[in-house]
C-alpha cells in the first residue's frame, strides 16, 4: 500500500483511475449532457469511491490547461485500498469553483437534469467531513445556471471517518463568462439548491484551515469560493425578503470578522507570552509548565484582587466614615506617637492598621453612602465569592485537562508514545536539544530492558527495612517541625503580653522565619532520606512531593492552631474591656452631669476612647506578616542559592581544584516542582486570610507580578536545563488536585472562625451581631420583601434540605456507576480492536 | 518600508488568517523572519523561495532532529529539494501552531515520520526515526538488538493490521490516545 504523496503536480490521470470519482464536471464547450460522468458514474462510483485521493482528479477532460492549475493545487495520493473504506456519503465531494460562472452558458437544461439526479444522490450521501462539508455545489439553474460538481478526492490524510476528501477541482480558473444570474427566474426549489450550494461553499471556507493542503491550492479554493458566494448570495434573497436577506448576510459577515480580531486581540493580551517561549525553547515544556501555571494563578488573583477591591475596599474608602471620624478608624493616643514610624509600618500596625486594608477599620453601619451601599453585606458576600470563584475555576480546569489526557491513561501504547511523541518541539537550544537526546536515549533503553527482564529484587527485605526506617525519619521530622512551630508562636505570644518593643528584631518575627527556615530546609533533608529508599526517580519525586505537601500542611496547621489560642485570648480580653469601657462611659457621664446640669455632652476625641480588642484584624496581620516574609524568604533563596552559586561556580573556577561546573555545586537546576508546591501553599494562605484582610489580594497580585520577572530573569541567568526531563502533562493534572485540596483545607478554618467565633464588639463590619452570617438574616428581613423571607425560611427548613441533599447524593451515584460502565465498554472495544485481523 | 513586495497586502493577510491557525501577529512575525533570510535582491520578488540550507539556520529549527524532514514535507517545489516559500513556511507554521487540530497534526506528523514518503512507516523508517531521535554521537545511539527489540514492540503495539507497517490511520490511533501529543 503506498500512498504517493506529492505536492508537485500530480498525475492528473484524469480520465483513468476514476472508478472511484464522481465527479461532475462543468461542461464547457465540451461536456454537455453527453459527455457527463454519468457514465463515469454508472457504476455507482460514488458509492464505492474512497476518498483517498489518488483517484481525486477531477476529470476534467476538457481543459487541459486548466487542470494544470488544478494539479499544481492539488497533491494527490493515490489511494490504495488499504482497506479505507468510503462512505457514500462521502462521495458527495464538492467542488466547484469558477467554473461555475463560466459554465453558466453553456448549462443546458440537460445539465440541470443531470444534476438533478445527482443531486438527489447527494442528498443521500452526507457529509461528515472534519474538514467541513463535503461540498457539492449545486448549481443554480437557470440561464445561468451552472451546475458544477466536481468531486475531486484527494485525500491527503486518513481521518477516522476517512473523511477526507477535498475536493478540488477548480481547474478552470475563471473565464469571465459572467453571466447574470437573474433571481426572479429562479424557481423555488432552484432557489434551495442555490442556497444549499452557498451554504456548502460556506463551510468550505471555513473549513479550510484544516486541510492539509498546500498554501496555493488552499488559496485558490478560497479565493473562487467566495467569489462564488458573493455573487449568489445577494441573488439568493428574493423579494421582500430580500433585504432583510442581505442585511443578514452582511451583519454575518461582519460578525466573523469581529470574532477573528477579537480572538486577534485576546492573543496578543496574553501576558509575557514571549518570555514563556523564550523559556520553553531553553529549558523543554516541563520547566514552562511552572511559568505557565503561575500565568494562570495571577489571572486568578487578578479577579479575586478585583473583588475586593472594588466591592469592599472602595466604597469603604469613598463613601464610608472617613478616618479618624469613628474610634475604630483611628490610632488610638497611645499608639499615636508611633504610628507613622517605618518599622511600625513594616509590622503592619500604625496608619496601616487602621485603614482599608484590614478587617478591623469597617464600619458596621448597614447602608453607607448615597447609593445606600450595604456593606456589611458586600464584605460578606466578597468573601463567600472568592472562595466559590476559585471552586469554580480550580475544578473546571481540572475537568478540561482531564478531558484532554485522553481516554484514561493507559500503557498498552508505551514504546510508540515514545517514539513518536517523546521529541519536545519546543527546544531551540542545543544545549537543551543534546540532553533531550540523551533522556530519549535513556528512557528507550530503560524501557527495553525493564521489557525484557523482570526486575529482580535482591534483597527484598533490606530494602523493606530501609524504605520503614526512611518513613520514620519523615514522621520525626514533621513531627519535630509541628512543635517547633507550636512553641515558637507560643513565645511569641508570651512576647506580645511583655510588650513588644522590649524584644529584639527576631524574637519578634520568629514564627515567620522559622516557618520560612523550615520550609527551606526540610525538604532537602527529605531528599537526603529518599536516598535510602532507592525508589524509580518518578516514584521517588512523588514521594518527594508529598512529603513536602504534609510539611507545609503541618505547618499551616499548627500555625492556625496557635493562632486560635491568640484568639481565645483576646475574647477572654474583651470581656474585660467591654466591662471597663462601660465603667468609663458612666465616670465620663457623671463628670460632665456633675459640673453643670445643662452642659452639652462633652465631646471626646476618637483617639481617646478605649478600644476593645480586634482578634480578626490581629489574625489578618498575622497572615500577612507570613506572606511577606515567605515571599522574602523565597526570593533571598533564589538570590543567593541560584544567582550566587553561579557567580560563584563561574569565577571560582578558574582558581579551583576540582571542576566546580561538573562536579559538586555547578549550576543550579529549575526545580519545578518546589516551585509549584511553594506557589500553591502560598495561594491557600491568601485564601485563608483574605477575609480578615482584603488587602491581601492586592499584596498577592504585586508578588506574583514581581515573581514572574524575578524567575524568568533567574532561570534564564543562572539555571541549566535539566539532565532527566521529564514531560509536563502528567504532572498538570496533580498540581491541580494539589491546589484543590488546598483550597478546601485553606477555607474550613475561615469557615469554621466565621460560623462559631462571634465577631468583636469593637470593629469590624459584623460589630454587635452575634455571628458574623446574621448579616444575611438581616438583609433578608429588611431589604427584600416580606414574602422572600418565607420562602426563603420554606426553603431552609430541614425537611426540604434533606431530601434535597440526598437527591444529589443518589445523583452522584449514578453517574459514578455510568461511568464505569463507559469505562468497561472502552476496555472491551480496545480489545476487540487487538484481536482484529 | 520597503517595496510593496515585502510587505503583506491586506487582502492576503486576511486571507492568510482564514487559511491558517494562525494570528495576525504571528503571521507578520513570520513574514519578516521569513524576508530576513532573504538577500536583497530576492526581497523584491514574489514568492521567491528559500533553499533548504537556509531555512536550517532558523533557530528554532536548527535543533531538531528532523528538521530536513519538516522541509522536504512542506516545500511544494518540483525538485522536492526542500526549499520553501513564504506560503509554505505559513503552512509549517500553521501545523505546528498551538490551536492547529490534531488532524492536521497527526496528518503532517505521519508524513514527517515517513522518511522514504511511501505512505507507510515500516521497519526503515522507524530505525531512521529511533536514530535521529537518539542523536548523532555513537554513545547515545542503540544497539542493533536494542533497535531491533525497540521497532518489533512498536510494531506490536500499533500494527493492527499486521502488515508490518503502520499507516495513517494505525498511527492516528496511537497518537490520539497519547497525552503528550496536542502539545
Amino acid at each position: 500500500h503506498s500512498i504517493n504523496v506529492s505536492f508537485s503536480t500530480v498525475e492528473e490521470n484524469e480520465d483513468s483511475t476514476f472508478h472511484k470519482e464522481h465527479e461532475r464536471e462543468r461542461p464547457r464547450g465540451k461536456r454537455r449532457n453527453g459527455e457527463r460522468e454519468k457514465k463515469k458514474r454508472g457504476n455507482g462510483r460514488r458509492k464505492g469511491a474512497s476518498k483517498e485521493a489518488g483517484e481525486g482528479e477531477e476529470e476534467m477532460q476538457v481543459r487541459p490547461e486548466k487542470r494544470e492549475r488544478g494539479k499544481r493545487r492539488r497533491a494527490k495520493n493515490d489511494q490504495e485500498a488499504k482497506g479505507r473504506e468510503r462512505d457514500e456519503e462521502e462521495q458527495t465531494k464538492i467542488k466547484s469553483a469558477k467554473t461555475t460562472k463560466t459554465r453558466k452558458k453553456e448549462k443546458s437544461r440537460k445539465t440541470e437534469e443531470e444534476e438533478g439526479e445527482g443531486e438527489s444522490e447527494e442528498r443521500n450521501t452526507k457529509r461528515k467531513k472534519k474538514h467541513g462539508s463535503a461540498k457539492k455545489e449545486e448549481k443554480e439553474e437557470d440561464g445561468g445556471k451552472r451546475t458544477v460538481k466536481e468531486k475531486a478526492q484527494d485525500v491527503k490524510k486518513k481521518k477516522h471517518k476517512k473523511t477526507s476528501e477535498e475536493s478540488s477541482e477548480d481547474n478552470e480558473e475563471e473565464d469571465n463568462e459572467e453571466k447574470e444570474v437573474r433571481p426572479e427566474s429562479l424557481s423555488p426549489e432552484e432557489l434551495e439548491k442555490l442556497k444549499e450550494a452557498v451554504d456548502e461553499r460556506k463551510k468550505l471556507i471555513q473549513g479550510l484551515r484544516g486541510k492539509p493542503w498546500p498554501m496555493k491550492k488552499k488559496l485558490v479554493t478560497l479565493r473562487e469560493s467566495q467569489e462564488f458566494v458573493e455573487k449568489y448570495e445577494g441573488a439568493l434573497g428574493k423579494g421582500k425578503g430580500r433585504k432583510l436577506y442581505a442585511y443578514k448576510v452582511m451583519m454575518t459577515k461582519k460578525w466573523m470578522k469581529f470574532q477573528r480580531d477579537f480572538e486577534n486581540f485576546k492573543t496578543a493580551c496574553i501576558p509575557w507570552e514571549m518570555k514563556i517561549k523564550e523559556i520553553e525553547s531553553h529549558f523543554g515544556s516541563s520547566v514552562a509548565s511552572y511559568f505557565i501555571f503561575l500565568r494562570w494563578m495571577y489571572g486568578i488573583n487578578m479577579i479575586l484582587f478585583g473583588l475586593t477591591f472594588g466591592l469592599v475596599m472602595v466604597p469603604e474608602a469613598l463613601m464610608g466614615r472617613p478616618y479618624g471620624s469613628i474610634p475604630r478608624k483611628t490610632v488610638p493616643r497611645a499608639e499615636e506617637a508611633s504610628a507613622m514610624d517605618f518599622a511600625v509600618l513594616w509590622d503592619w500596625g500604625g496608619y496601616a492598621q487602621y485603614s482599608v486594608l484590614f478587617y478591623g477599620y469597617y464600619n458596621s453601619q448597614r447602608a453607607i453612602g448615597w447609593l445606600k451601599f450595604r456593606m456589611p453585606l458586600s464584605y460578606f458576600l466578597v468573601g463567600v465569592g472568592t472562595v466559590a470563584y476559585s471552586y469554580m475555576v480550580v475544578i473546571r480546569t481540572m475537568a478540561r485537562n482531564a478531558n484532554e489526557s485522553g481516554v484514561g491513561d493507559d500503557n498498552s501504547f508505551n514504546f510508540s508514545w515514545k517514539m513518536f511523541t517523546s521529541w519536545d518541539y519546543l527546544i531551540g537550544n542545543p544545549e537543551t536539544a543534546d540532553n533531550k537526546f540523551a533522556s530519549i536515549t535513556t528512557s528507550f533503553k530503560e524501557a527495553i530492558l525493564e521489557e525484557q527482564e523482570s526486575r529482580k529484587d535482591d534483597n527484598i527485605h533490606l530494602t523493606r527495612f530501609l524504605r520503614v526506617l526512611a518513613n520514620f525519619l519523615v514522621l520525626c521530622c514533621l513531627a519535630g517541625s509541628g512543635y517547633l512551630i507550636y512553641f515558637v508562636v507560643r513565645r511569641s505570644q508570651k512576647f506580645a503580653l511583655d510588650g513588644l518593643e522590649n524584644h529584639t528584631w527576631w524574637e519578634r518575627n520568629e514564627v515567620n522565619m522559622v516557618m520560612s527556615l523550615l520550609g527551606m530546609f526540610c525538604p532537602m533533608l527529605f531528599d537526603v532520606i529518599s536516598t535510602l529508599e532507592n525508589y524509580h526517580p518518578r516514584v521517588a519525586l512523588q514521594w518527594q512531593l508529598g512529603r513536602i505537601f504534609a510539611l507545609f500542611l503541618g505547618n499551616l496547621y499548627t500555625f492556625i492552631i496557635a493562632l486560635m489560642d491568640e484568639i481565645n485570648l483576646k475574647r477572654e480580653e474583651e470581656k474585660i474591656i467591654k466591662f471597663n469601657i462601660t465603667m468609663w462611659e458612666a465616670s465620663l457621664y457623671n463628670s460632665t452631669v456633675s459640673e453643670n446640669s445643662t452642659a452639652p455632652p462633652v465631646t471626646i476625641h476618637p483617639a481617646d476612647v478605649p478600644r476593645g480588642p480586634c482578634w480578626e484584624t490581629m489574625v489578618g496581620q498575622e497572615f500577612v506578616r507570613l506572606i511577606i516574609s515567605d515571599t522574602m524568604t523565597t526570593y533571598i533563596t533564589l538570590l543567593i542559592g541560584d544567582f550566587l552559586r553561579a557567580v560563584l561556580v563561574r569565577f571560582l573556577n578558574y582558581c579551583w581544584c576540582w571542576d566546580l561546573e561538573a562536579g559538586f555545586p555547578s549550576y543550579s537546576e529549575f526545580d519545578v516542582s518546589g516551585n509549584v508546591l511553594g506557589l500553591i501553599f502560598n495561594q491557600g494562605m491568601i485564601w485563608m486570610g483574605a477575609f480578615y484582610a482584603p488587602c491581601l489580594p492586592a499584596l498577592n497580585v504585586l508578588r506574583l507580578h514581581v515573581s514572574m520577572y524575578l524567575q524568568c530573569w533567574a532561570v534564564m541567568c543562572c539555571n541549566v536545563p535539566q539532565e532527566r526531563v521529564f514531560k509536563a502533562s502528567g504532572s498538570n493534572n496533580f498540581y491541580m488536585a494539589m491546589l484543590l485540596v488546598i483550597l478546601f483545607l485553606s477555607t474550613l478554618p475561615a469557615i469554621y472562625t466565621i460560623v462559631t467565633i462571634p465577631p468583636s464588639f469593637d470593629c469590624g463590619p459584623f460589630s454587635g451581631k452575634k455571628r458574623m452570617f446574621d448579616v444575611i438574616h438581616e438583609t433578608l428581613e429588611s431589604d427584600f420583601p416580606a414574602w422572600f423571607s418565607k420562602v426563603f425560611s420554606y426553603a431552609s427548613n430541614p425537611g426540604l434540605v434533606l431530601p434535597f441533599i440526598l437527591l444529589m447524593v443518589l445523583a452522584i451515584y449514578y453517574l459514578q456507576s455510568t461511568s464505569k460502565s463507559y469505562k468497561e465498554a472502552n476496555v472491551e472495544l480496545k480489545k476487540k480492536l487487538q484481536t482484529v485481523k | 518600508m520597503g517595496t510593496t513586495a515585502s510587505q503583506l497586502g491586506k487582502d492576503l493577510l486576511s486571507e492568510y488568517q482564514e487559511l491558517t491557525f494562525l494570528t495576525k501577529q504571528e503571521i507578520l512575525l513570520a513574514h519578516k523572519r521569513f524576508t530576513e533570510l532573504l538577500t536583497k535582491d530576492e526581497k523584491d520578488l514574489p514568492n521567491t523561495r528559500v533553499p533548504m540550507e537556509k531555512i536550517l539556520t532558523l533557530p528554532e529549527l536548527k535543533s531538531n532532529p528532523f528538521r530536513k524532514r519538516i522541509c522536504l514535507v512542506f516545500s511544494t517545489s518540483e525538485q522536492k529539494d526542500g526549499s520553501l516559500t513564504f506560503e509554505d513556511f505559513l503552512d509549517l507554521l500553521s501545523a505546528f501552531s498551538d490551536s492547529a487540530t490534531l488532524e492536521i497534526k497527526s496528518h503532517y506528523a505521519f508524513r514527517i515520520f515517513d522518511f522514504d514518503d511511501d505512505g507507510t512507516l515500516d521497519c526503515g523508517d522507524l530505525e531512521k526515526l529511533v536514530n535521529c531521535l537518539t542523536g548523532e554521537t555513537d554513545d547515545t545511539r542503540l544497539t542493533p538488538e536494542e533497535m531491533r527489540q525497540l521497532i518489533s514492540n512498536i510494531l506490536e503495539e500499533s500494527d493492527i493490521d499486521k502488515d508490518g507497517t503502520v499507516n495513517l490511520s494505525e498511527f492516528q490511533h496511537v497518537i490520539s490516545r497519547s497525552p503528550d501529543f496536542v502539545r
